[in-house]
Order: structure tokens, then sequence, then C-alpha cells
């Protein structure tokens, strides 16, 4: 069948998908945005985490036919979003270059999305409400700490700043 | 396998009729699961992404009539007043990513023993609203379950809606795992005070093949606090009677030994997590919530 969507902004057509096949693999493998990572397929590890209308899902747990005349956002498509330049870095992508919260990286992308919705939706999270926000994404590499240290490093460069309660 | 993406509401009845074995597809945090794992090949999936009025919800009466399709993110966002429990339960299932998508509907429709949402209705009161080309019908919840991972549905039927009882009091919801986050029940318990008729209800997950009432530790809880007049004196509970509700709540359990927890942990830990629940649900009796609701 095909499936027509709009991914980071832009009107794209897939042919020739699997009924049974997901959002993820249209992107990694139909649309050429390996940014998405595909893991544990089972909404496990958040590796595939984009945001589908706005939501933050599991990519892998979505049906590629559900995705059709849908918005999705992948972590290719954040810094456009963003209304950035070609190659620039959100402030989320480069405070976890800067708190050194990369170790593989394959997680990256995942808490990635998950943490620029966090950021969103509460520009001054507490500890508690950043380890729920991403509670849904695992890294192997066990790098949890330094995870946490970006996402309140992006928070206290983009928030509210001094006036913060 | 062919991809079915009816429109309307109509047009989803007519489809299941003429394809039965057609798999419904909402948030795919099961169905999309089997079928990544080569566990399901079904030749017709039936996308209910598009039926707008799965994924609303209306207050009736002394109910909530909530669609099949609500993510869980809406029932801890919007509706933890009327239902508690269900918030409650709801905020316990998998991660943010699996909330946003995730649906009581499809809890139902998977009907697994360690669904987190099935104490809570069961506790709450809850009405399963299935509908066919054939018409409506509303199955009380607790008979809705009826086997491992199976339910009452005919082939024909879809879920368009749970018709849950309004909270008048209290409701808790408690569940055992390894972790508090994208963990599977390796037992739960929910519990609600219902002061507008002086009765308790329960619900035990994942301890017997199907989500079950604890119906002996209803009653004999609720005997038990008509008997002191607790309702009206808000008094602490003799802890005779916690002790007993939990040992009663255990026995409402037909646990097996898995790769989760054994039985014998499983009935411990119902016992626990009744005495907990109900606790914390007379503390905030005690306090004042729901006292209004009892009449005379």
């Amino acid at each position: 069948m095909r499936v027509n969507l709009t991914v980071n902004g832009r009107a794209l057509h897939a042919d020739d998908v699997w009924e049974g096949e997901s959002l993820l693999y249209l992107l990694r493998e139909r649309l050429g945005l390996p940014g998405s990572k595909n893991a544990c397929e089972q909404g496990e590890c958040g590796s595939c985490t984009v945001r589908l209308d706005g939501v933050p899902v599991c990519a892998c747990l979505v049906a590629a036919g559900q995705a059709e005349g849908r918005d999705v956002v992948t972590v290719e498509g954040l810094a456009g979003r963003a209304g950035l330049p070609e190659g620039a870095l959100t402030p989320v992508q480069q405070a976890f270059a800067d708190a050194g919260a990369v170790q593989c990286g394959f997680c990256t992308p995942g808490l990635i999305v998950a943490a620029d919705d966090l950021l969103r939706r509460d520009p001054d999270p507490s500890d508690a409400d950043i380890r729920e926000a991403l509670a849904g994404n695992l890294c192997r590499c066990t790098g949890y700490e330094k995870i946490l240290d970006a996402v309140r490093l992006a928070a206290a460069r983009t928030g509210p700043g001094e006036d913060r309660p | 396998m062919d991809f079915l993406r009816p429109a309307g509401w109509p047009e989803a009845l007519a489809a299941k009729a003429r394809h039965p074995a057609a798999v419904p597809l909402a948030g795919g945090t099961d169905v999309m699961v089997e079928i990544n794992f080569d566990h399901r090949r079904p030749e017709h999936l039936l996308d209910l992404g598009r039926v707008a009025e799965l994924h609303t919800w209306e207050t009736d009466g002394d109910h909530v009539r909530l669609g099949a399709a609500v993510p869980y993110a809406h029932v801890i966002d919007r509706l933890a007043a009327p239902l508690p429990g269900l918030a409650l339960a709801a905020r316990t299932v998998g991660s943010p990513q699996i909330r946003n998508r995730g649906s009581v509907g499809g809890n139902l429709g998977a009907a697994s023993p360690a669904g987190d949402s099935h104490p809570a209705l069961l506790a709450a009161g809850a009405d399963v609203e299935a509908a066919s080309v054939r018409g409506t019908r509303l199955i009380p919840v607790e008979e809705f379950y009826t086997g491992v991972k199976r339910n009452a549905l005919a082939p024909d039927e879809l879920i368009r809606a749970v018709r849950i009882r309004r909270a008048t009091g209290p409701q808790q919801f408690a569940k055992v795992g390894t972790r508090n986050a994208m963990v599977i029940a390796v037992c739960s318990f929910a519990l609600a005070l219902h002061p507008h008729d002086r009765t308790v209800r329960t619900g035990v997950g994942s301890a017997a093949p199907t989500p079950v009432r604890a119906r002996t530790a209803e009653d004999f809880l609720t005997a038990a606090l008509a008997q002191d007049g607790l309702w009206e004196t808000a008094r602490p509970l003799p802890p005779s009677v916690v002790r007993e509700f939990g040992q009663l709540a255990a026995g409402a359990c037909r646990p097996i030994d898995d790769v989760r927890g054994t039985a014998a942990y499983r009935r411990h830990a119902v016992a626990v997590l009744a005495r907990r629940t109900l606790g914390w649900a007379w503390d905030a009796y005690r306090a004042g919530e729901g006292r209004e609701a009892l009449c005379a």
C-alpha cells in the first residue's frame, strides 16, 4: 500500500509498504531517516521515540498505515522545527554533547526527543519530573547521571532562569 | 495482509462484521509487538485510529463513558477526579510513550490477567459497551474476562466504550513489580470505597487466570464497617479487620508460579497490597474525602 505523511515538515510518500510494517521501518528503511533507532521492537527501550501529531510515541508500535496523513517529527527534524539553520543543534542536543551524555550513542536520539518534549511542556522540571519523563528510554551504557545532567543543563540554558521558584 | 481503515464507527462495525477475524488496532502497544515478533499474522488489521468517537469521553449521570481508545495519558490528566482508581492504575502503565498510545479499550481487548486497568475497573464498577452491526450490549466488567487473554466479545463485536461508575469516595491501586516504570504486574490490587451505598469493592490483577474481585473480602469489610458504624464515625479501623481483609483478599487468588514470581509470593503480596490500599483509602475517608456522599 501507499502511505502519505508529513515528516519533519515535508510531505512524503512511500509505496509498497507492507500492511504489518511499523512506522519505524518506514522511516528508516523507506524514507532514509535512520536517526530513530531500532532496538527492542516492543516499546520497552524508547530508542525509536518520535513525535506523532506532536505526541511522543514509540515508532515501532505505530503501524505505518496509521501514520497516513499524520505529522511526524524525528530527531533529524527537531532543529528545523525549532527554526534553527541546517546543521545547528537544539539546546537539548547541545546540552547532551556538552554534558557528556553520549556514550555509544544508540539511545541518544530517543532520549533527545523525549527530553525535548519534557522541556516544551515544563521548562523547569524537577529531578523527579526528568526521571519520570525519561523512564521509557533505556541506556545500556547506563550513562543516566550524565543524561540527567544534560537535561538540567538544557533547562538552565533555556528556562525562565533567575525567576524560577 | 489487508489494512482496513474505517473513517467512522459504522464503517468499523461493518468491516468487523465482514471480517470477524480482523484484529482491531488502536494504540498498537500490544498488537504491534505481536506482529513485530511474528507471533501474529492476521489477514486483516482494523485500524481504529480514525474513529473519532473512540477517542472522546462524556459524563453520563453517575457514569463516565470512556471511549475505548482514549489514551492512558488523558485518563491521568483529565479524568483523575471522577475515576481516581483508574487514573492511579494508568500512572503505572509502561512509560510516557506507551501511555500516550495505550488505552483501556486495548487492555480489555487483550484481556491479559496482568492488565493494569482491570483491577481498577472491577473496584469502581464498570460495564463494557460492546457493539456490532447487530446492536449494542453492556457487559458487566466482572463477566467480561473469560480466561487467560480471553474475553466475552463475539467475533463481530468491537469495544465502543467503558461505562465506569464515578467515584463517590476514595479509591486506591497498588502494583508489585521490579521497578517503578515499564513493568508488568507481578500482582496488583485496587480498592474503592463507595460511601453512597456503604459498600467496598476490589479488584485483583495478575494473581488468577483472569482479573477477579475479592468478593469474600469485600463482603467482610462491608459488614464490618456497617456493624461498627464506621462510615458515620470514621474512626480508625480495628487492626484485626485490616488483617482479616488482607487474608481474605489473598484467598481470592488462584496464582501460578512463573518467571515474575511464585504463587506463594503473589498470595502474600496481595494480602499486603490489600492492607495498604485499605489503609490509604480509609485515611483519605477519615480526612473527609467522600464523607459528603454518605446519605442517612
